[in-house]
C-alpha cells in the first residue's frame, strides 16, 4: 500500500496535481473550493517540483492563463465552482476550438445566479453540452470518492493530451468537502523540454526551432470552408472518444429488475438506496456513468432487456435524465428524482420516488 | 547607358543599405492604406532579427484588426480571446522564464474589454512586452466608438461627436499604468516619420532586453491612425493625428526604471 491519507477531496485534488507533475495552476477564490488553491500555496510546488501556482485577478483571466500554459505544451489546470466556471466558458471554447489540452475542476454548488455554496449537479448541461458557444464537447469525468478525486487529475490530463481537448472533473461540494482515506498516486516529475517536443512538438508555442515549422495557436478561420473541415475533424474526434474512452461502473446490476442511474455524489447516495431497496425486495441495480461525456449511452442500453423502469437520481431539476431517454428511446419509463438548491437526499427518499415514479407506474 | 541598365548596376551587394528583414513574412497584409501596423509590424520583427530571439520569442495577438498578426511575423504566437492576452502573456513566460514574451493589443482590446488583464499583468511586473496600438478607434467591426476615442470625435457609435458627459472619458493608459510599480519602462510613441520609426524601434528594443534583464513589464503604447475608421486619406490622418492626439496623448517616455 502507497501513501495513504485521511484528505478532503479539494484537498486532494492539489496534491494529486503536484504528483501527476503539472506545471501551472491558475485559480481565483470561490467557495466551495478554495481549499484546491489554498492547499497548492500552503504545499508550494515551485520549490518541489517547479509547478507554477498563481492567483488570478478573476475567473476569466484564470482560464486565459491556462489557455497561454497549454499553448505551450505544459500541463496546466484550473479549478472553481459554478458560477466561476460560467466566467471561464468562454476561455473553455477557446481552447476546445485550438485544440488544446488543459484540466478544468468544477465544484459545483447551487444556482441559478449566484445561487447557493451548497452542493448542487445542476450543471450537467454547461459541463457536457456546452457551456461555451460553438459545436464542442468536453471530456467529463465525475468522481465519486475523494479517491476518484486523485485519480481523475491524473487521467484527466492523459485523456485531453490524448484528444488535444480539455478535460473537466466535474465534482460537488459533497466530495469537495468531504474527507475519506484515500491512496495518494506516486510523484511522477514534470515533463521535461525534450519530452515536450516529443510530445506535442508540432502544435506548441515555445519558440520557433531553426529551420523547422512554426506554431500558431489559434481557434481563428475565417474561411467558411476550412472552417467547416475543422469542424469535422473535431466531430470525429468526439465519435473517437465515444467509442473509446466511456467509463462507467454497474453495482448490483446482475439480477436487477430496475435501474438507478446516478453520477458523483448521486450516485454515493443510490448505493445506499440499492441496499434499502433490496432489503425491502425490489431488485434495483445502480449504473454509475464515470464519464459523462463521452456518455455510456449502449452501456444503458444494454440493460432495457432486462430492467422494467429507470429512475435517473441527480442534485438538479433533470439534466442527465434526458441523456438516458435519449439512450432509452421510450422502451421502458424512465423518471427523474432530484433533490437541488444545495439540498442532497437522503437514500430513504431516494427508494420512495423509486417506489412512487417507477413501481407505482 | 540605359536608365535601367544604370539602375541594374545600383542594385548590388555592396550597395544594400536596407533589407527586409526574414523575421517579416512575404504574406501580403490585410491592413488599409496609412495603417500604422503594418510599420509597428516592420520595427518589431527587426528587433527580434536584431537580438537573434526569433527561436525565443513568442507573440500574443488580440481580437481587433491585428487578430491576424501572426501571418505577418515568422515567429510562434497565440491568438488570445478579446483583452485577454495579458493572461495568455502571464502564464507563457511564466512557464518559459527564458522566453521573450510580448503581446500586441489596440485601444478596445487592451484599454476596453481587457481593463483588468492589462492592470494586473501590469502590477504583478509579468516579464513581457506589451505593446498597446491606440488609434482611438475600433477598426476591425467598422469604426465605433473606442475608450481612447477624443472628445467630440465622431465615430460609428458616437455618430455627433463623443460626448464625455455621457461617455466617460479618453482613458491615458500610459499614464494610468505608469502608476503601478510592477511597470518598469512605460513610453509613448508614434510612427508617422523616418524619425519616429527609429525612435519606435530603439523603444521596442528596450523592452525585449528589459525581458531579457528580467526586469519586469514594458509597455510600448504607439499613437496611431486609422484612415478608414476616421474617413480621412493617409495623409490627412496624420495631420489629424498630430493636431488632435498628440496634444492629448503626448508623446515620450513616462517611466523608465
Amino acid at each position: 500500500m502507497g501513501d495513504v491519507r485521511l484528505m478532503k477531496g479539494n484537498e486532494v485534488i492539489a496534491e494529486a496535481a503536484i504528483r501527476c507533475g503539472c506545471d501551472g495552476y491558475f485559480g481565483y477564490p470561490i467557495t466551495p473550493q478554495s481549499e484546491i488553491m489554498e492547499t497548492l500555496m500552503i504545499r508550494k510546488p515551485e520549490d518541489e517540483t517547479g509547478m507554477v501556482v498563481l492567483q488570478a485577478e478573476s475567473e476569466v483571466a484564470a482560464i486565459n492563463m491556462v489557455y497561454g500554459g497549454a499553448s505551450c505544451g505544459k500541463k496546466v489546470m484550473t479549478s472553481s465552482s459554478s458560477p466561476g466556471i460560467s466566467l471561464k466558458a468562454e476561455g473553455i471554447t477557446y481552447l476546445a476550438g485550438a485544440e488544446l489540452p488543459a484540466l478544468i475542476v468544477n465544484i459545483v454548488r447551487g444556482g441559478p445566479g449566484l445561487g447557493t455554496i451548497q452542493p448542487a449537479q445542476s450543471d450537467y448541461f454547461q459541463a457536457v453540452k456546452g457551456g461555451g458557444h460553438g459545436d464542442y464537447k468536453l471530456i467529463v469525468l465525475a468522481p465519486a470518492s475523494v479517491q476518484e478525486m486523485n485519480d481523475f487529475v491524473d487521467l484527466g490530463f492523459e485523456l485531453s493530451f490524448k484528444y488535444l481537448n480539455p478535460a473537466m472533473i466535474l465534482s460537488d461540494g459533497v466530495i469537495g468537502q468531504m474527507m475519506e482515506k484515500v491512496e495518494l498516486s506516486d510523484y511522477k516529475p514534470r515533463w521535461t523540454d525534450e519530452e515536450i517536443e516529443k510530445i506535442s512538438g508540432s502544435w506548441a508555442t515555445n519558440g520557433k526551432k531553426a529551420g523547422g515549422e512554426r506554431n500558431i495557436s489559434t481557434s481563428l478561420d475565417l474561411d467558411s470552408a476550412k472552417q467547416e473541415v475543422f469542424n469535422h475533424k473535431l466531430q470525429a474526434k468526439y465519435r473517437a472518444m465515444e467509442e473509446n474512452d466511456v467509463r462507467f461502473e454497474k453495482i448490483a446490476c446482475d439480477d436487477a429488475d430496475y435501474l438507478f442511474v446516478a453520477y458523483g455524489s448521486s450516485a454515493r447516495i443510490c448505493q445506499k438506496s440499492v441496499e434499502l431497496a433490496r432489503e425491502k425486495g425490489i431488485k434495483v441495480g445502480l449504473l454509475r456513468p464515470i464519464t459523462l461525456f463521452p456518455y455510456p449511452t449502449k452501456q444503458i442500453q444494454e440493460m432495457l432487456g432486462q430492467v422494467k423502469g429507470i429512475l435517473s437520481v441527480e442534485m438538479s431539476a433533470g439534466q442527465m435524465v434526458e441523456d438516458v431517454r435519449l439512450a432509452v428511446e421510450g422502451k421502458v419509463p424512465v423518471e427523474h428524482f432530484g433533490r437541488y438548491g444545495g439540498i442532497i437526499p437522503t437514500p430513504e427518499e431516494v427508494v420512495e420516488a423509486l417506489e412512487e415514479k417507477i413501481l407505482g407506474k | 547607358m540605359t536608365a535601367t541598365t544604370e539602375i541594374n548596376n545600383i542594385i548590388s551587394e555592396e550597395n544594400l543599405v536596407y533589407k527586409k528583414t526574414d523575421v517579416l513574412l512575404d504574406n501580403e497584409m490585410h491592413y488599409c492604406p496609412g495603417c500604422t501596423h503594418g510599420v509597428i509590424h516592420k520595427v518589431i520583427a527587426e528587433v527580434i532579427e536584431e537580438m537573434d530571439i526569433q527561436d525565443k520569442t513568442i507573440g500574443v495577438s488580440p481580437v481587433g484588426c491585428s487578430v491576424l498578426a501572426y501571418n505577418y511575423l515568422d515567429i510562434d504566437w497565440q491568438q488570445a480571446a478579446h483583452g485577454r492576452a495579458p493572461a495568455l502573456a502571464t502564464a507563457t513566460s511564466r512557464l518559459m522564464p527564458d522566453k521573450y514574451v510580448f503581446t500586441y493589443q489596440g485601444d478596445g482590446d487592451l484599454a476596453s474589454i481587457g481593463c483588468a488583464e492589462i492592470m494586473h499583468a501590469c502590477n504583478r511586473g509579468e516579464n513581457i512586452v506589451v505593446v498597446f496600438v491606440n488609434n482611438a478607434i475600433y477598426g476591425m467591426t467598422g469604426g465605433q466608438m473606442a475608450p481612447t476615442t477624443l472628445e467630440g470625435q465622431v465615430t460609428a457609435t458616437s455618430p455627433y461627436g463623443r460626448d464625455c458627459a455621457t461617455t466617460g472619458f479618453p482613458m491615458k493608459m500610459s499614464e494610468m499604468v505608469s502608476l503601478l510599480p510592477g511597470t518598469r519602462f512605460v513610453t509613448r510613441q508614434s510612427a508617422e516619420t523616418a524619425g519616429a520609426v527609429r525612435k519606435l524601434k530603439k523603444a521596442i528594443r528596450k523592452g525585449f532586453e528589459n525581458t531579457r534583464e528580467k526586469k519586469g513589464l514594458s509597455f510600448i503604447e504607439i499613437v496611431g491612425t486609422c484612415s478608414s475608421g476616421w474617413k480621412l486619406s493617409p495623409t490627412q490622418s496624420n495631420e489629424w493625428m498630430k493636431e488632435n492626439m498628440f496634444p492629448y496623448y503626448p508623446l515620450g517616455t513616462l517611466k523608465d526604471e
